[in-house]
Parts: structure tokens; C-alpha cells; sequence
């Protein structure tokens, strides 16, 4: 499919991660001709993060692995690369973006894919032996911070926390799990998948401490020492890791009449009007199905949402068409390979359908009000993706198998 | 078409079955893509393309 004719001639994406590159790349193979600038606050091509709590932490990878294309690649597609300065303000009247280094950028159709960075307790900025993990700096950090096999304490029970926490005693440390939810990745999975998760941590000799919240990160000389938990206990620690999410980097948007909430807030097409469309981590879009809003922070939807707003913005916003994906995600912890399909948040049924919690090998269906929602499997990839059409569907959760 | 993979890098998504069933397929044990037609006919092209630019873990490389 070429351009439409009205299509923007300058286009400019903010954000050079994965939806990023996914926006750009999506564009010149829908056709797009015309000048194309991506700017980044890193200085790096882009890389890839999932593999920063899992292989590039546990050192089975080092950091070129993680780049998502190579340079020539990259110069195939003719941009104007501004990596290593952010974007820091936006005139959505001239169009114009302004740059750190006090450039401006003009364009005729924007995307912002500006991501999201890492949530961290407050006041643990400037303490040496406190971790968050979300860039490739973070993860070479925390890489040589547990070199010397520290006691770690790793606050938070998500993706990041159980992976890193699993990676970590595989190095050889003493880890402890703190999270604020019954199990861990308890908001992922529920409680009995979760209790499995638990049993394979506990096996491996991580320790968790499960329903209760970090109240602040305790220090000595300007070193983390432990952490002091909501029910007034203290945990020793050489070591912490942050791992209680992400917020949206929206703040250079401030001013800029670009509506904002939590995220980018788009309609269902993941246009934000005023020539600004949105993709990736930051974008909070209304799902046309649910009526809700939804913003994903996983690999797969930077990715698919890119190549949709590249569509999009060539199609024109009067054209342009609903972004309505499957969310996908997928978390390795020792030999588990877990995968969902779907959104679990919610559930108020879970049901394994293939495999079973003791064999560690099953697929589960999860329900909200007798609708499929969600399907996760652990180690039945192949299995688990023939259900991926229920959940697309929204189909009623029956008793038995796929359909 | 050649159609490269990196196996090591490969995630178990799937995305790629999804965009071209009839090149690729996963691994029964841990979902590791398999490549079915290393060569598909033309007709797949824009597929294999989309399975290359869906992957999460950007394990596909296609020239066509």
C-alpha cells in the first residue's frame, strides 16, 4: 500500500526503543517516502529490554546482543537519528519539538513513543546499592553489584522482581522477595499459579515475603542495609532491587495541549489529535471492544502498536482504524516458561485445562464473568496458542478443551 | 526469499506462526520457532515480512 496522498511529509518519532523503531520501520515498509527523524534520550541503537533481567543479567548475553537491528539496517532506513538527548518540550501549534541540546525538531505528524521509566522508593536515588532495572545501564549495574554475591533484598514481586530474583540465586546470592501482593507475580497470575511460582522460587532457595510492603530502604554510610518492612521487621541486605513498576515519561508534554493521564491518552486508533499519534509503553488507548482504557507495558504490543500507528498515520485519522491486539507476555524463571495471552487483572475464574500445576506443565483459562480473558500456559508453548483465538474471541470459558 | 533465524534469541512468542503458518511453526517442549519452507513462494512474501516484523525478539531476518 503507497502513502495517500494527504499523507504528512515530515514525520517524527520520539522514542527509540522498540515501538519507536516499530513506527519507523512500519512506515517505510507501508511505502512512506518522506523525511523521517527519531529521536532518543539514550545514546544507543535500539535495544531490546527483556533480555536485561534474564540473560544480560545473568551474563549469557553481553550488551551488543541486545540491539534490536544493526547499524546498517538501521541506515536502510534513511533517518535522521538524535540519539542521547531527549525531547523536553512540545509546541503542538508549530509543530515543533524541542531537544535537549536546544534544537528544534519541525514535523507535520509525531509519534510519541517516549516509554516509561522505573518507579523507585522514594528518597533511594543517591544510595549506592540501590537497583532499578530498565535500561541497559541499569542491568550492567545490578550485573556487577552482584558479583560479589550480595544478600539481596529485591522489593517487588512482578516481572522484573521474580525474574531478577531468580536470576540472582542462580549467581549465587542470597535472595529475598519482597511483594505486596499473596503470591508472586500474584497480579499476573492469580493465586494458584502463583503458589506454584512460589514453590519453585522456595526450591531454588529464594526466600519470599509475600503481603506486605517496603516502608523505606535502610542505609549506612550512604549504603543500602536492609529494608524496614510495613509490619516493622527489618531485612539485612548488601543490596536492594527496586521493582515496583513504571511510570509514563509524559512530562515533556506538559504545556503542550497533548492529553495526558496515565500516559498518552489516545483514541481507539492511538491518535491523541493535533497530528500526535502515540505508541509503545506511554500509550494509553481506549479499547474499542472493552470501552476501557488500556495501556500495556510488554514487548509484543510496542512492537504491533507501532506497525498499527504507522498504518494509522498514512491512512489519516479519518481513516485510520482501531488498534485491537491480544496482549502477549512472557516471563523465564529457572526452567519455567510462562506466557500469557490476554489480560488476567480481573479474573474471577481460573481453570487448568491442559497439564497441571504438579507436572508444571499446563495451560490455564482464565474468566471474568464466564468470558475467556486470558489464557496462560507454562511450558506448553506450542499448546497454549491454539487457545489464543478464546481469548480473542472473549469466548464463554467452558469446562474441557480448546475449541 | 532468504529467510535467516537467530535460534538462540528466539522468545517462543509465536508471533511469527500467527503471521505465516505455513513457513513457521514452535518447538512441542519450550516453543522455539521452527522454520518449515526455507524458501516459501513468493505469494508468502508479505507474510514472512510481517512474522519478521512482529517478532519480540527480532530473531527473523528476510531478504527478499
Amino acid at each position: 500500500m503507497s502513502a495517500a496522498p494527504a499523507a504528512p511529509s515530515r514525520i517524527a518519532v520520539v522514542g527509540a526503543s522498540a515501538a519507536g523503531l516499530s513506527v519507523v520501520e512500519g512506515l517505510r515498509r507501508e511505502g512512506y517516502t518522506g523525511s523521517l527523524t527519531l529521536i532518543g534520550e539514550e545514546a544507543h541503537l535500539p535495544y531490546d529490554r527483556p533480555p536485561l533481567s534474564k540473560q544480560l543479567l545473568s551474563g549469557t548475553w553481553d550488551t551488543d546482543r541486545l540491539r534490536l537491528r544493526g547499524k546498517d539496517d538501521i541506515a536502510a532506513l534513511g533517518l535522521e537519528l538524535r540519539l542521547g538527548s531527549p525531547a523536553v518540550a512540545l509546541d503542538t501549534r508549530t509543530r515543533e519539538i524541542t531537544v535537549a541540546d536546544g534544537s528544534l525538531v519541525g514535523y507535520d505528524a509525531l509519534v510519541v513513543a517516549t516509554g516509561t521509566r522505573a518507579r523507585r522508593l522514594p528518597g533511594t536515588e543517591s544510595v549506592r546499592g540501590v537497583h532499578v532495572l530498565r535500561t541497559l545501564e541499569d542491568a550492567v549495574a545490578l550485573r556487577e553489584g552482584l558479583a560479589t554475591r550480595p544478600r539481596l533484598v529485591v522489593v517487588g514481586g512482578g516481572f522484573v522482581g521474580a525474574e531478577a530474583a531468580a536470576v540472582a540465586c542462580g549467581l549465587g546470592c542470597e535472595v529475598t522477595l519482597v511483594t505486596d501482593t499473596a503470591q508472586p507475580m500474584g497480579d499476573a497470575l492469580g493465586d494458584e499459579l502463583g503458589a506454584l511460582l512460589r514453590t519453585v522460587h522456595h526450591e531454588h532457595g529464594v526466600r519470599i515475603d509475600s503481603g506486605v510492603l517496603v516502608d523505606e530502604v535502610l542505609t549506612d554510610g550512604g549504603r543500602a542495609s536492609g529494608v524496614r518492612l510495613a509490619d516493622g521487621r527489618t531485612l539485612a541486605a548488601d543490596a536492594v532491587l527496586v521493582g515496583i513498576g513504571a511510570r509514563p515519561n509524559t512530562e515533556w508534554l506538559t504545556g503542550s495541549g497533548v492529553p495526558v493521564g496515565n500516559g498518552v491518552e489516545c483514541d481507539a486508533t492511538l491518535y491523541a489529535g493535533s497530528g500526535v499519534w502515540a505508541a509503545g509503553d506511554v500509550a494509553c488507548w481506549l479499547n474499542a471492544r472493552t470501552g476501557e482504557p488500556w495501556r500495556i507495558e510488554h514487548r509484543t504490543n510496542a512492537a504491533e502498536q507501532g506497525l498499527a500507528v504507522a498504518r494509522n498515520i498514512l491512512a489519516g485519522p479519518e481513516r485510520a482504524t482501531p488498534f485491537d491486539p491480544v496482549p502477549y507476555v512472557w516471563s523465564d524463571q529457572y526452567d519455567l516458561k510462562i506466557q500469557i495471552y490476554g489480560r488476567t487483572r480481573g479474573a474471577d475464574e481460573v481453570r487448568v485445562v491442559e497439564g497441571s500445576t504438579a507436572g508444571r506443565k499446563l495451560v490455564a483459562l482464565y474468566g471474568r464473568n464466564g468470558r475467556t480473558c486470558a489464557a496462560v500456559g507454562i511450558n506448553m508453548a506450542r499448546a497454549l496458542r491454539g487457545y489464543r483465538a478464546q481469548v480473542a474471541a472473549a469466548a464463554p470459558l467452558l469446562t474441557g478443551s480448546a475449541a | 526469499m532468504d529467510i535467516s533465524i537467530d535460534f538462540d534469541k528466539c522468545c517462543g512468542a509465536g508471533q511469527c506462526v500467527l503471521a505465516a503458518p505455513e513457513v513457521f511453526d514452535q518447538r512441542d517442549e519450550d516453543g522455539v520457532v521452527v522454520l518449515l519452507d526455507d524458501n516459501p513462494p513468493a505469494g508468502q512474501t508479505e507474510n514472512v515480512v510481517q512474522a519478521a516484523a512482529a517478532c519480540p525478539a527480532a530473531v527473523i531476518q528476510v531478504r527478499v
